[in-house]
């Protein structure tokens, strides 16, 4: 078993360059470290290039040539680029489809239904195990750990947004939006305010108690 | 010094120690993998728990600060468990290939095992599998055996300054890995080899040849640089297997360059083993008696004046005396030991050697290279040079080079100019570099043969040493004034006077026909298509390369593995090398050589013994007196002759074209011929 990333042969690509936008995000990154640290801004400007990616070609991975790119900006080794983007899960050493599905199966989500959320988006896609990419080319399905979103457990991370209290037939209409090119709006997908409780407020509802401090 | 009790031993170790560094004062030793004293400390191995008063977990003592008071035991069951468990580990994802693997004998793994290992395996799961990375050709790879200590991506990103390995993924599915199969840009790879404490990096030109139980191992000198490496020869019957370290803190640490390390399958290779002579212009086998009468009927009525002699840069300083001795019986001034034509004032030894000493780097604060690219020259020095520029810290070395080299040097260097006319820019201050210099403790300045071989090669050499005495870098503590050798032989031979006498020619007046008779010892390294069509020439030495093919009658000399032989560095240290296998063939000792063939000519060399020549070396420069070294300051700032040509502005070239294919040994060898086809071919290609 090696990890060493097997980018599919012609996969990777032989040129990278950040566009302006890119390189705005990489002014403003920069800006915060001092000049002879600036290595530090490596997680940031991978960050950037996986973006790119995603704008680019609507896989948002990150090639090596873009890290070698990283490693001249940031005057480091470039071994050293590809050790911190290995490392970190968050990014992707592989292309992957236009949607990042990526479920947590940690305990609470687990407990709360994460597998009814796997199998949802593996009927929906078409995918057969987690790492894999659905054969349109759109879905890439990961797991991953514990996204610390448990009080809306579970939940499913499109991208960098996140879906939360989902269940089966939620998310199977999720992934169908996402098909046809719709982004429905992040957040819980059933009546709920962010992590208030379900169906509107529970405790503190007398109007007494909700006086801002210092009045009463 | 801070007090510390081991065991209950009371030691006084320096602040700032580590534990690990306590217990081994204390005379414990202490299991490590990832700890390595010329490496910084990593502390993920854990296999050198110890307990702490107070503490009340085992602590990683590679890792863990010593205080005043401490008491650190290293023999409890604690201690032993956390040992035993940290083992257990360990060898869950090591493979028990040991009767095939490489490392068999000298693993740290396996002998620590045999300490803290249990009798038999709980782990019942499938073990992990790692696919081999491609290294280049010298360093094999079994990457399931790793470890990952990760001395190897800090060797190659502190020491060897070329950080192309590192660690990719986590947890269970780390790599050491350099990501992109390439080869390792360093001529100090091989010593990944040893830093390795198990056989997941392992040496592949020696690959499944010996066991280290069967090998004998004899002290020894690298000679394909000058920088002296201590080195053991390790062989089994007739031939030398393999070369490895020897640890000498003031020459090499406990590092070899590539070179020295993979020239062993040249040992054996395109050998001299009998004498030749040329008969109808044919080279036809001879005995030895036929040759040495074939030489001395030859040599009859020639006067000495046209009898010449050219040393190599392999050669020993007892057969460098010899020859000296036989040139001097013959009467003839025509000796040359600078096969690259390089000019140096003799007159006076500092003016010719690395005065500053390779130990004396970790004390320079300045440093300024002209003409010489170290990391080819010398690499070994260049990791000292690149370990003071680490250690001092940012900006604290700063480091400028005359001459533009294609080579990254590892180290952050300003290029001040390409050729020397910048040295008169620094002398008279107008670069900022010479404000450096002027201000610094203690200045180095390095002079290369990139400058020395130049026809105003003494003229820079004395812009070198004025800018030295201008910096005050010649004084009684300290002389910062630093020739760069490339040629083991070469400060024998310039100590023993191995140059034209009065009236006497240089390689260039001996070829064209300058002389009629020409003794090449060990020489190849000159345009030997110019020597002249009717000069006879004797060739000894040990490897079929230019000379020999040029030769009218061949000695076979043997190499440095076979003989007894006295080395001077570049620093100016003697140092001794040992016989390590005997000859092939007939080929003898060269001064040997040189003694039976001096009794045949009727002009016999006052020595019959290697003490006796010894004793002669000893007489002729007292230096060679005692096997020992010591740093001289200079009182004396006279400066060396600026000889005839004036400096030109003509920028600087790299004295070595092809770092692995120096010299006839490692022409002979299929690994450095690899080496060059892998490293050095493409590179050049790409220039043109």
């Amino acid at each position: 078993m090696s990890t060493q990333p097997t980018v599919p042969t012609g996969a990777e690509p032989t040129h990278f360059a950040f566009d302006a936008e890119s390189e705005q995000q990489i002014a403003v990154i920069l800006a915060k470290y001092p000049p002879e640290r600036k290595a530090s801004g490596v997680l940031p400007l991978l960050y950037v290039v996986q973006k790119q990616m995603g704008r680019q070609t609507g896989s948002a991975w990150i090639p090596r040539i873009a890290m070698d790119v990283v490693a001249e900006r940031l005057e480091m080794a470039p071994i050293r680029v590809y050790e911190v983007a290995t490392f970190y899960l968050m990014f992707n050493t592989k292309p992957i489809g236009r949607y990042h599905l990526q479920v947590c199966t940690t305990t609470s989500c687990w407990l709360r239904g994460s597998d009814d959320v796997t199998a949802a988006c593996k009927k929906a896609t078409g995918i057969r195990a987690f790492g894999e990419t659905s054969t349109d080319g759109l879905f890439t399905l990961t797991e991953v750990e514990c996204l610390g979103a448990c009080a809306n457990a579970p939940i499913l991370q499109v991208d960098d947004d996140y879906y939360e209290d989902l269940d089966g037939p939620r998310t199977l209409e999720l992934i169908e939006a996402l098909k046809r090119g719709e982004r429905p709006t992040p957040g819980p997908t059933i009546d709920r305010l962010n992590s208030a409780p379900a169906g509107g407020r529970r405790v503190l509802v007398d109007e007494a108690a909700i006086k801002p401090q210092g009045q009463g | 010094m801070v007090k510390v009790t081991v065991d209950g031993i009371v030691v006084d170790v320096a602040p700032g120690s580590s534990a690990l560094q306590a217990c081994e004062a204390a005379g414990k030793e202490i299991p490590r993998f990832c700890y390595h004293e010329r490496l910084s400390v990593a502390g993920n191995c854990r296999m050198c728990l110890v307990e702490v008063s107070g503490g009340r977990k085992p602590v990683a003592s590679c890792g863990f600060p010593i205080s005043n008071g401490m008491q650190i035991f290293t023999d409890t069951e604690v201690v032993r468990r956390a040992r035993r468990a940290v083992m257990e580990f360990l060898l869950i994802n090591h493979p028990l290939d040991c009767p095939i693997c490489d490392q068999g004998g000298e693993c740290d793994l396996q002998d620590q095992a045999f300490g803290y290992g249990a009798d038999h395996s709980r782990y019942r799961e499938n073990k992990r599998a790692v696919t081999d990375k491609y290294l280049g050709p010298l360093v094999k790879t079994v990457m399931t055996r790793c470890i990952q200590c990760t001395r190897c991506i800090r060797f190659s990103t502190e020491v060897a300054g070329v950080p192309e390995l590192g660690g990719v993924s986590r947890g269970e599915n780390l790599e050491i890995t350099n990501y992109v199969e390439k080869a390792l840009t360093s001529e100090l790879s091989g010593n990944l080899i040893d830093i390795c404490p198990v056989g997941a990096l392992t040496s592949q030109p020696y690959a499944f040849s010996a066991r280290p139980w069967e090998l004998k191992r004899t002290d020894s000198i690298d000679v394909c640089d000058a920088v002296g490496t201590n080195i053991v020869m390790q062989a089994r019957g007739a031939s030398v297997l393999r070369i490895v370290p020897r640890i000498n803190d003031e020459v090499n640490e406990e590092w070899l360059a590539d070179k020295g390390r993979f020239v062993v399958d040249g040992f054996r290779r395109r050998r001299l083993d009998r004498p030749w002579v040329r008969v109808d212009g044919k080279l036809q086998p001879a005995s030895w008696a036929d040759a040495f009468s074939l030489i001395a009927t030859r040599l009859k009525g020639v006067p000495g004046a046209r009898i010449g002699a050219i040393a190599g840069d392999m050669c020993d300083a007892e057969s460098l005396m010899a020859l000296k001795d036989l040139m001097g019986m013959l009467g003839s001034p025509n000796i040359d030991c600078r096969q690259d034509g390089a000019r140096y004032d003799t007159s006076r030894r500092d003016f010719y050697t690395f005065n500053t000493g390779i130990a004396g780097i970790d004390e320079a604060d300045a440093l300024l290279i002209v003409g010489s690219i170290p990391r080819q020259e010398a690499p070994v020095l260049n990791a000292r040079i690149r370990r003071r520029f680490v250690d001092a810290g940012r900006g604290k070395f700063p480091i400028a080079m005359i001459g533009a080299p294609n080579a990254d040097p590892t180290y952050t260097a300003e290029v001040l100019g390409e050729g020397p006319d910048t040295l008169g820019k620094l002398a008279a201050g107008e670069l900022p570099f010479a404000e450096v210099l002027a201000n610094a403790k203690n200045p180095m300045i390095i002079v290369g043969h990139g400058a020395l071989t130049r026809p105003d090669g003494q003229a820079i050499a004395k812009a070198c040493w004025d800018l030295a005495v201008q910096v005050n870098a010649i004084r009684p503590d300290w002389h910062g004034f630093n020739v760069l050798h490339t040629a083991a032989s070469r400060m024998a031979g310039l100590d023993l006077g191995l140059v034209p006498g009065p009236q006497g020619r240089d390689v260039a007046g001996m070829l064209g026909g300058g002389v009629d008779v020409l003794w090449l010892m060990g020489a190849d390294e000159f345009a030997v298509h110019d020597i002249g069509p009717d000069t006879f020439v004797i060739y000894q030495g040990h490897h079929g390369d230019a000379g020999a093919a040029r030769a009218d009658v061949i000695l076979p000399g043997v190499l440095y593995a076979e003989k007894p032989g006295t080395y001077t560095n570049t620093e100016g240290r003697v140092q001794r090398a040992f016989r390590a296998v005997m000859p092939p063939g007939e080929a003898r000792e060269d001064w040997r050589i040189l003694r039976a063939f001096s009794e045949v000519a009727g002009r016999k060399l006052p020595y019959d013994t290697i003490e006796a020549l010894r004793a002669r070396i000893a007489q002729a420069h007292p230096a060679y007196g005692q096997v020992a070294h010591t740093r001289l300051g200079a009182t004396d700032t006279t400066p060396p002759q600026a000889g005839s040509m004036a400096v030109a502005a003509t920028p600087f070239h790299p004295v070595i074209a092809d770092y692995y294919l120096t010299h006839a040994v490692c022409r002979a060898s299929p690994t450095m011929e690899t080496c060059s086809g892998i490293y050095v071919r493409p590179a050049t290609e790409a220039a043109e």
